[in-house]
């Protein structure tokens, strides 16, 4: 006997929630490339919530009480790890920082030895970043530990594109049929790789921008969901014309000297996101950057501190969508399942 | 099938009878908070700040509260519905009544009173609901009852309202039926 | 050690005489006695070939045994003995070794080592350069008198163009070619995969098929200028097919091998595995060099071995030891264990059409004898004419059989394949007039028998 309802009379905050969890299955984050619009979805809103508890006078709750998490960061960066060690303290969980050197079978302990170890000491969630491609998909094969992705040498870097996502969102509402322009050294670009996944999902026009040495084979052409079906420019000031999101990518001084370009005058003038540039982008788009910026380089100094910038915002919200990471991931960790499965009738 | 254990008109007279008696419990509406937890216990609680209102004249702010984060594993036992946000007003040294439309095994009221107190420090804290179904778990009971229902633990009760289901009944389905209904 | 064998009713095929009939093999003193309808020999070991090929023992042109120096991977007798079970009754032992076999007392040691522990003939392959540093030419003639058969630096390129001129002309001298692993170093530097739309998926560094065609065309044009014979290790591109086919057509002496995974794998299965899932896996068992390649890549190979631009298939069979593979992408070892799966993997292209059992077969006997000249070492060999050596192969070419690394002889797990169906396998083998396989009483390595292949 049941009535339909009646849109009218539901007013928005009284309305259940479209997006429920019982859909997220993931034990572990390792890429977004395979990630739905209502995972996806449920990353954003999940993030809003975890937004709120950060705006408490006392940001701090219960819900990953008596997990363990740990932090196994093979590349240093204090950065994301911190982002991580805080999201992960904000939802009440034990957080260890092991600062590994990047150790490869002869010296030190294996990958596999090191997370089979740590396992066994209790940790349920590892956070990784290494600068092996890859690295994470064998620390997940390895045990029952879940595994997130904090960066994975040229691969994938799937929180920052979330929260780069989720600023967008913040700002433009929907990225849905938005240009997005990312403009640096792709072929060395975790953060653009799992920036074009996510964006392409959520059906913006994304444009990736680089000199053409710095291209990755393949990218761009028409190749199914093998590739991300993004553009390919090697023309930043065609790439930018009524672009709504330039996102500038840090260029590392050993590509400029290593043969891949010229060098970093020639790379700042052909590349360079600076205000004259910025001027054929719609008024109002987005400048963003992951971090840390080589000013003068890939962004100006101006562009990186004017109004447009959300450089800032970014890096607030990593926390939140770094929390929203770790409770979505814990829903379907083993040993909450075990005590589930213990407690109910 | 299922059997209707308060119509809209039941329900209805509830609400008004437990907004009277929270007014009176509290002495008038000076400092009274009252703060719905998601989902159902929104739109109720929206009902008796309306309710108050009209006999009292008095506007009472209205919050809302999710306790996902606070739940213990015990306390999951349908699919797990995502949370969102919460969003209360000031409740330091206020009298704060927590609004459900069910009262059970009481671990959801327990999560939300940690919830309250990571907010700030209410004067008081009471519990109101529609429907006590019984079987508590944990030394907890409601200030405001709307009516009390004896059920199994096999029992499924629905309670629906217009803003969020588009009828306003509760229901009971009986244990057998409960588990073909699920 | 050497009783009589009569081998009956089998489908008998000998490329090198054309022969395919049902017929009886007569097998006496180490050698073939007879081979005819309806064989009569009293007190004989009678094996009943019926539902069986019966085939020339394979010839495999490139093996790394590991021996000396680096036995953990693998060594003569489990090396030899995976080779029986994979019907190859020759491998040619590459250089790779620690030291290199760039020297005759080395060459004479795995000679040695063969003799008293292999099950199949080993026939070395010396060094190109001195500790294959690319730098200055090893002692190839005294490697020749020692009994190699070719040079390599394999597991590098020769790089430095002067350098392979040199060996080019100096092996010529001693009738015995250069062959060639084609890389370009830069523009392969630090690659780990084929450069594509994988290496890009996976953020992993790729050689373009460029640094292999770059590197073939080099050796074909000094193949050229010095006349003399250069030998092209797994070709693995069209490109480099391509340049091949043209120089064969000029008459140039160039020959070439390809392995059984670049006849059927692409680069697809570094980033999946063979499960057929689409989840990405970093298989590194199915990292190699040269790299899996691409669907057009995997095609040109095998036309190229059907219409004969590749003379030959060889397994380069690269065994590591399970920790070098169970680590991260970028520092796992290079190369799959592939002398088990050898005859199966490439029967995939006999059952799809695009060659024929017997063409196959010609690639596996003959055809890399008459590519390295190897019966002027060994007469007869890779045929089932009257008075050649007793290699012979029994092969179930519609067997199915699941891919089992554990139960491997090799002490290389390391293939792509586990859990993966083959149809073909390798019934029995027969070295030298001994039986070396049985897959119904399959043996270890400590019970396997010797063939006594003699040495040299």
């Amino acid at each position: 006997m049941t009535t339909e309802a009646r849109p009218d009379v539901v007013p928005a905050p009284f309305a259940a929630p479209s997006t429920d969890e019982s859909g997220w299955k993931r034990r572990h984050l390792l890429d977004l490339d395979d990630f739905s619009v209502e995972e996806l979805d449920l990353m954003m809103r999940t993030t809003d919530t975890m937004k709120e508890v950060l705006s408490r006078e006392i940001p701090r709750v219960p819900a990953l009480r008596g997990t363990t998490v740990v932090t196994l960061f093979y590349e240093n960066s204090t950065r994301t790890r911190t982002s991580f060690e805080l999201a992960g303290k904000v939802l009440g969980a034990d957080v260890i920082n092991i600062a590994a050197s990047s150790s490869s079978v002869s010296k030190g302990e294996s990958l596999v030895d090191t997370v089979k170890t740590l396992q066994a000491v209790g940790a349920d969630v590892l956070i990784m970043r290494h600068n092996r491609s890859g690295a994470p998909y064998l620390a997940a094969r390895t045990g029952h530990c879940s595994v997130v992705n904090a960066g994975d040498g040229l691969h994938a870097h799937p929180t920052q594109a979330l929260l780069d996502l989720y600023t967008m969102r913040g700002a433009l509402g929907d990225v849905r049929g938005r240009k997005v322009v990312i403009v640096g050294d792709l072929l060395h670009s975790r953060v653009a790789r799992s920036n074009a996944w996510a964006l392409t999902a959520m059906g913006a026009d994304v444009v990736l921008c680089a000199p053409p040495t710095l291209v990755p084979a393949r990218l761009g052409e028409a190749l199914e969901d093998r590739l991300p079906p993004v553009r390919v420019e090697t023309n930043l000031d065609r790439a930018i014309v009524d672009a709504d999101v330039v996102m500038a990518l840090r260029m590392q001084h050993e590509r400029m000297q290593g043969g891949y370009v010229p060098g970093a005058r020639e790379y700042s003038r052909l590349y360079q996101v600076n205000t004259e540039r910025l001027a054929r982008a719609n008024p109002g788009a987005l400048v963003m950057h992951p971090g840390p910026m080589n000013e003068g380089v890939e962004i100006s100094h101006d562009v990186a501190h004017g109004l447009q910038s959300r450089v800032e915002e970014q890096v607030t919200n990593g926390v939140a969508v770094r929390m929203a990471v770790l409770w979505l991931i814990t829903r379907t960790s083993t040993k909450q399942a075990r005590a589930a499965a213990k407690g109910a009738l | 099938m299922s059997n209707v254990i308060m119509s809209r008109d039941d329900i209805r007279r509830a609400v008004t009878r437990i907004a009277h008696e929270i007014v009176e419990n509290n002495r008038g509406a000076q400092d009274l908070v009252l703060i719905g937890m998601r989902t159902r216990g929104v739109p109720l609680a929206a009902r008796i700040a309306r309710a108050i209102r009209e006999f009292e004249g008095e506007e009472i702010p209205v919050g809302t509260l999710d306790v996902g984060l606070y739940r213990d594993d015990l306390t999951e036992r349908g699919p797990s519905v995502s949370i969102q946000p919460s969003d209360l007003p000031e409740i330091a040294g206020k009298r704060v009544v927590l609004v459900d439309d069910v009262l059970y095994t009481g671990r959801t009221v327990r999560a939300a009173l940690d919830a309250l107190i990571d907010y700030g420090r209410p004067g008081r804290i009471q519990l109101a609901v529609l429907v006590d179904r019984g079987h508590r778990e944990l030394p907890i009971r409601a200030d405001f009852v709307g009516k009390n229902i004896p059920t199994s633990h096999a029992d499924d009760v629905q309670v629906r309202f217009e803003e969020t289901d588009g009828e306003d009944t509760v229901r009971v389905t009986a244990a057998e039926e409960a588990g073909v209904s699920r | 050690m050497t009783e009589r064998i009569l081998i009956r009713n089998g489908r008998v095929i000998d490329p090198a005489s054309g022969l395919d009939k049902t017929a009886d093999v007569l097998v006496e003193g180490g050698c073939i006695a007879a081979v005819g309808p309806d064989l009569k020999a009293e007190g004989a070991r009678k094996i009943d070939a019926r539902g069986l090929v019966v085939a020339p023992g394979f010839v495999d042109l490139h093996t790394h045994l590991r021996e000396p120096g680096l036995e953990y991977k693998e060594d003569i007798a489990t090396g030899t003995l995976a080779a029986a079970r994979g019907g190859f009754t020759t491998v040619c032992a590459m250089p790779n070794t620690e030291p290199a076999m760039d020297n005759r007392s080395i060459i004479e040691h795995v000679l040695r080592e063969a003799e008293a522990r292999a099950s199949v003939r080993v026939l070395p392959i010396g060094a190109v350069s001195r500790g294959r540093a690319g730098k200055e030419l090893a002692e190839l003639g005294d490697l020749a008198a020692a009994g190699c058969v070719a040079f390599s630096d394999d597991g590098a390129p020769v790089w430095d163009a002067t350098l392979m001129r040199r060996a080019l002309e100096y092996a010529n001298g001693l009738g015995l070619p250069i062959i060639d692993h084609c890389e370009d170093p830069s523009l392969a530097r630090d690659a780990v995969m084929h450069e594509g739309w994988v290496s890009t998926r996976l953020g992993l560094r790729g050689a373009p098929a460029a640094s292999e065609e770059a590197a073939v065309t080099r050796d074909i044009a000094l193949a050229e200028a010095t006349g003399a014979h250069v030998h092209i290790a797994h070709v693995s591109t069209r490109g480099a097919i391509e340049a091949i086919r043209a120089a064969k057509a000029r008459g140039l002496r160039v020959t070439a091998e390809v392995t059984p995974h670049h006849l059927t794998l692409t680069e697809e299965i570094v980033a999946f595995g063979s499960g057929g899932g689409w989840d990405l896996v970093y298989d590194t068992n199915a990292k190699v060099n040269p790299p899996l390649r691409s669907q057009d890549d995997v095609d040109a190979c095998g036309a190229a071995l059907a219409d004969g631009t590749i003379d030959c298939i060889a397994t380069d069979h690269a065994p590591h030891a399970v920790i070098e593979k169970l680590c991260e992408f970028d520092d796992a070892a290079f190369g799959i264990s592939g002398l088990e799966t050898a005859f199966g993997l490439c029967m995939r292209l006999a059952h799809d059409g695009r060659i024929t059992l017997e063409t196959l077969i010609e690639r596996l006997t003959i055809g890399p004898v008459r590519a390295l000249g190897l019966d002027r070492v060994v007469p007869g060999i890779g045929t089932l004419a009257v008075g050649a050596p007793a290699d012979i192969v029994l092969l179930d070419a519609a067997a199915e059989w699941v891919v089992e690394p554990e139960r491997f002889a090799s002490k290389g797990k390391n293939t792509p394949l586990g859990g993966v169906t083959l149809r073909g396998g390798v019934a029995m083998t027969v070295s030298n007039g001994v039986v070396v396989h049985d897959h119904q009483r399959p043996t270890t390595s400590d019970q396997r028998p010797t063939s006594g292949v003699p040495v040299g």
